[in-house]
Parts: C-alpha cells; sequence; structure tokens
C-alpha cells in the first residue's frame, strides 16, 4: 500500500512547491507533492524568460520540467490530483484528494495564482445541490438533471462519470458559456448560463483549484490572498505557504525563495511539537 | 459515549428522543474518511449526546428521508427534530455549536 503519512504535504508542484519540497528533503522530512497536471500551472504557459538566474531563455514548460526531474531525481512522492479539504486535527493535518486522505504534521500552500471567485448562489447552495466532487456526490443525483461547470483538466472524465451512473449531464466548459449564477432556495433549481436557464437538480463545479477559504475556512485572507508573515507563516499554526498563492510580484524567484523559507519553516514547527 | 451504525430499522427510535447526531457516510468518499475521526473523538468525549453513522450505500431511504445530497453531511436531532445540518467537513467545536 502507498504510503499515505508524511511529516509535511505540499500542495502545488509549480517552482514554490518544488522548491519547498527539495528544501524538506534536505532537512530529513519525509515529503509528499500534490499537484495538477504540469499543463494547468501558469509556468507553462510562459513562452521564454530571462529573469530567473542560470536558465536565461528558456520556456516555462522547459524550466518546470527540470525542476520536477529534480524531484523525480531524489524519489520525492508526487500525485497528481486536487486536494478539496484540510482538516487540522491538533497535532496533524488532514488531506482529501478525491476518495484519498493523506495525513501530516505541517502543511505548505503553494496553490499558485489562481484564486477562483464564487459563482453567485455558489457559497449559499453548497451541500444544496451544488458540489465541487462528482465522484464523492455523484449518486445522489442518479436519473436527475444535473449541470457540469468543467473549467479543470479532468472535467471530462467526471462529466463521463456522472453520466455512467445514470445522470443528465449539460456540460459547460469556458467555450460555452463565461457568466453564472446558480439559482434555488431550499435546494438548487436552475443554472443560469450567459443569460439562458437550464432547470437542473444539481450543479458540479469542476476547477483547478479550490479556493483557499473553502480549502481550510479557518485561513486568514488579504485582498484574496493567503496572508503570511516573513517566515510564510499563515494564520493557522502549522500551515505554511509560498509562491503565487501569497501575493504578487508573482515571480519564478519569488516563489522559490518563499518556497525554501516555509519549507525551513515547517521543519521548525515539526521540531519544537516534539518530533 | 460509542458510535451506534444505524439503519432503516433501528433509526427512528434512536433519534425519537434526546438529542442524537447523524453521521450521514460513504467508503468511497474522501472527506468523509477525514470527518469519522472527529466525530469518533467528539462521542468519546461527552455523554449526554448519541452519536451515529448512516452508510448512504446501505440506506438510500434514509439519505433521501433526509435531503442528503452531499457527504458528509451531519445532522442534530432532539427528540426526533432536525434541529441543524451541516454539509462538509466540521471541526468538533462545529459540531458541538450544532446542538447549542
Amino acid at each position: 500500500m502507498q504510503e499515505t503519512s508524511f511529516d509535511i504535504i505540499v500542495l502545488g508542484g509549480g517552482p514554490a512547491g518544488i522548491s519547498a519540497a527539495l528544501t524538506a528533503r534536505a532537512r530529513g522530512r519525509s515529503v509528499l507533492v500534490i499537484s495538477n497536471p504540469a499543463g494547468t500551472s501558469s509556468l507553462w504557459k510562459a513562452h521564454r524568460i530571462d529573469n530567473y538566474p542560470g536558465m536565461t531563455g528558456m520556456s516555462g514548460s522547459e524550466m518546470l520540467e527540470k525542476m520536477t526531474a529534480e524531484l523525480q531525481a531524489l524519489e520525492i512522492p508526487s500525485i497528481t490530483g486536487r486536494a478539496t479539504g484540510v482538516m487540522p486535527m491538533g497535532k496533524s493535518f488532514m488531506v482529501s484528494v478525491g476518495t484519498d486522505v493523506y495525513t501530516a504534521k505541517s502543511l505548505i500552500l503553494a496553490t499558485g495564482s489562481a484564486q477562483p471567485k464564487a459563482y453567485p448562489g455558489e457559497t449559499e447552495l453548497l451541500g444544496r445541490g451544488v458540489s465541487y466532487c462528482a465522484t464523492c456526490d455523484g449518486m445522489f443525483y442518479r436519473g436527475k438533471n444535473v449541470a457540469v461547470i468543467g473549467t479543470s483538466t479532468d472535467a471530462e472524465e467526471e462529466a463521463d462519470f456522472l453520466r455512467k451512473i445514470g445522470c443528465q449531464v449539460e456540460f459547460f466548459d469556458r467555450a460555452r458559456a463565461k457568466n453564472y449564477e446558480i439559482l434555488g432556495g431550499e435546494r438548487v433549481s436552475a443554472l443560469r448560463a450567459d443569460g439562458a436557464e437550464y432547470p437542473v437538480d444539481g450543479v458540479f463545479i469542476l476547477r483547478d483549484t479550490v479556493a483557499s477559504g473553502v480549502l481550510l475556512p479557518s485561513l486568514a485572507l488579504e485582498g484574496g490572498h493567503i496572508a503570511v508573515d516573513r517566515g510564510m507563516k499563515t494564520s493557522v499554526a502549522g500551515v505554511f505557504a509560498a509562491g503565487d498563492c501569497t501575493g504578487r510580484p508573482y515571480q519564478i524567484a519569488k516563489a522559490v525563495g518563499e518556497g525554501n523559507i516555509a519549507a525551513l519553516g515547517a521543519d521548525a514547527y515539526i521540531k519544537e511539537n516534539g518530533s | 459515549m460509542s458510535v451506534l451504525e444505524l439503519n432503516k430499522s433501528n433509526f427512528d427510535e434512536t433519534i425519537a428522543a434526546g438529542d442524537t447526531l447523524v453521521d450521514f457516510w460513504a467508503v468511497w468518499c474522501g472527506p468523509c474518511k477525514m470527518q469519522s475521526p472527529i466525530v469518533d473523538a467528539f462521542a468519546a468525549s461527552q455523554n449526554t449526546i448519541k452519536v451515529a453513522k448512516v452508510n448512504v450505500d446501505e440506506e438510500m431511504e434514509l439519505a433521501q428521508r433526509y435531503g442528503i445530497m452531499a457527504i458528509p453531511t451531519l445532522i442534530a436531532f432532539r427528540d426526533g427534530q432536525v434541529i441543524n445540518k451541516k454539509t462538509g467537513l466540521s471541526s468538533a467545536e462545529e459540531i458541538e455549536a450544532m446542538f447549542r
């Protein structure tokens, strides 16, 4: 069976997350990196980077591949998936990824700049027709009409899963509509997409990143970013953050530096707590 | 207090009197696996509220009766009546608050 318990879990496989994982490993900590497929990283899309020492003129995808190869060379375990929930458990944290749960003594959030904004009605109707997880909640919608707003890379797969178990699925991607509103009172009654209304019992919203405030509701934010101090500590003891998710500038050098500080902080935190 | 496993035949009599917390869950639900130990610890920490679990795969009828549309969902019952319902992960403090 795969190991599910680690010293440190890093959420995010961009420069900040990779830097944090390398530093944590250098400190002798066991680390797990949970990340989306590389193609979803904002770095992946960069055409050419000229301000990162030692790798001048490289494309974003080349650079990310080079950095990821360092994780692989050190055999640092990493899984592709989306963390949907984090629960502090006193001296440890649980992180759910699909149907799996992992635990760690400390967490490093390096989730990137994409901080999704909730659609009107989304938060109000969460659990009353709005869901972020097709494999978790799909069975409650068997034989019913559901809408999938799929901007994540695995959205098509999840929509297929819903079809397979017997849901009537209306699939929306970026090309089909831009503006959404979820309607309903006690329960979801319809989805409004670019002005058109679709009567549905459920709306599955599948994004690459779960908003930090949903992932860990006790996390303090500042202007939409995760609030941190100079030591990359967040408002939750044992949770650190690094990279674009902590705010501007959205630069690789800043992300790598913050990842390093966050990992040193996590290492010190674990030590203070007795191991 | 130990955690009870509820099904269609023992559900109503269990929630009929006093306070009961019911955790609706399923084996394939990641967040439910996180909720479960928190509910267990809550059960062990006090003696006034009955704590029970319902496996929604096996007890679809109960899940439908209470309009469960996502899991984990926790429902607080007082003398057979729903006094609070919460979907998504809940901490021990949030569970306590459901009965206040």
